[in-house]
């Protein structure tokens, strides 16, 4: 009995002991990723081609998806506040669920899954194929020549792509509630100005999907580097990185939102 | 993939996140109106200010003149101290009126604003003496009941008959 409990304690002390060692090893490995950041600004190509995959690529799946997200809001929204004999503030409801929060997170997800999961995957087969350490040997730096550039590439598309996401649904409720429905195009967009704030409002998703970007590329990062050098370890630490950077991506929102938005 | 080729796309890429941020800025968010042009300061203290809230639109006419900067609560008098940041362009006469209204059926409050007479502009942190609160509907609904039951009692104290002179 006794012992069974004391199994236990000492699985449960085992699983928090290994949590928190690998919390730090992705800290340190973080720290690594940022202060060798040098060459991602000095040969600035490195970090274009990054970008050009973690956005340039990403864009299709945004642009589309931001705008069907948008004509959903419209649909739904108007239906909503057709009740209140308030339709006109569709714009303003689409234009803040948007900008807000439906922005950065859903771009956010897309992006861990589009970018994020390939950033693991490239990382884990370059180690498990001992690229890394092969350039090790040739006296490169591997953090500074190959995971830097991914960290900067994806950590500036981030923004850019849930602007974009947000603008393309803004059209898409436009779309649905101006052109198709009919709510008056003065009213939809002059409540959606007066109430869209462009610091409180708009500057606040920028700065979350920045922090979504950051949190997503190193965790990708990390999983790729940290997975064991086999088929099987890649393939888990692709689905860890989905996983793991939409819950971080839920939690950080939530934090976020609750210090960016209590005052108001 | 040759190098101008994805530097093309790169290209692409960052106009195009650029130019959402600047849709969103000045269409979604209307940064042309944003308070950065000069504006002065104007105290209007009221008994009760319902729904008011910071950046709540002052309109006079009609037309949106400024916005509400900051609400306080003055402790010595018991008042709701607004401060209204009113753009430089609007000029009012230092007997102007503050009232508080309700816009729209979701009932969003704003300040109202009504020039008097006088030949004085008001300056800068001068402060309107005559304001009006907002309209509470509890309040509102209390008066009503009691002007309903004053009634009632009075025609039982005329024994049922309606007031004289009708």
């Amino acid at each position: 009995m006794i012992a069974a409990l004391l199994h236990g304690l000492r699985l449960i002390g085992a699983r928090v002991v290994s949590g928190i060692w690998k919390l730090g090893v992705a800290s340190r490995f973080s720290w690594l990723v940022i202060s060798r950041s040098g060459p991602s600004f000095r040969r600035f190509q490195l970090t274009l081609d990054q970008i050009y995959f973690a956005g340039t690529l990403s864009l299709i799946i945004i642009v589309v998806s931001g705008l069907f997200v948008g004509l959903v809001l419209g649909l739904q929204g108007y239906e909503t506040l057709k009740r209140y004999g308030s339709a006109e503030a569709l714009g303003t409801l689409v234009a803040l669920a948007l900008v807000r929060e439906l922005g950065p997170v859903v771009a956010a997800l897309l992006f861990a899954s589009r970018a994020g999961s390939a950033i693991t995957a490239r990382v884990g087969i370059m180690k498990s194929t001992e690229q890394l350490s092969a350039m090790e040997m040739m006296a490169v730096d591997p953090f500074a020549r190959v995971l830097s550039p991914v960290f900067w590439g994806g950590a500036f598309s981030m923004p850019l792509l849930a602007a974009i996401f947000s603008a393309m649904g803004v059209f898409g409720g436009y779309l649905i509630g101006v052109v198709l429905i009919g709510v008056d195009s003065g009213a939809f967009w002059s409540q959606m100005q007066a109430n869209v704030d462009l610091r409180e409002d708009i500057g606040n998703g920028l700065i979350k999907s920045a922090v979504f970007g950051v949190a997503i590329t190193l965790i990708a990062l990390f999983e790729g580097y940290d997975a064991p050098p086999t088929a099987e370890g890649v393939s888990y630490a692709v689905t860890r990185t989905v996983v793991t950077s939409a819950l971080s991506v839920l939690a950080l929102d939530f934090v976020l939102t609750s210090f960016m938005f209590s005052g108001v | 993939m040759k190098r101008t080729t994805i530097d093309l796309w790169v290209g692409v890429f960052v106009t195009a996140g650029l130019a959402a941020i600047l849709v969103l800025a000045l269409k979604v968010g209307n940064a042309s109106n944003v308070s950065t042009s000069e504006a002065y300061h104007v105290i209007a203290e009221f008994e009760n200010i319902g729904g008011l809230k910071v950046r709540a639109p002052v309109k006079s006419a009609g037309v949106v003149v400024g916005r509400v900067e900051e609400i306080q609560f003055d402790n010595d008098k018991f008042l709701a101290r607004v401060s209204l940041r009113v753009s430089k362009s609007y000029r009012f006469p230092t007997d102007t009126t503050a009232a508080i209204l309700t816009a729209g059926l979701l009932g969003e409050q704003y300040v109202g604003l009504e020039g008097g007479g006088d030949t004085e502009l008001i300056k800068d942190g001068g402060r309107l003496k005559i304001t009006q609160s907002a309209i509470v509907l509890e309040k509102l609904i209390g008066q009503l009941v009691q002007a309903f039951m004053g009634n009632k009692a009075s025609e039982a104290s005329n024994g049922g008959k309606p007031p004289a002179g009708k």
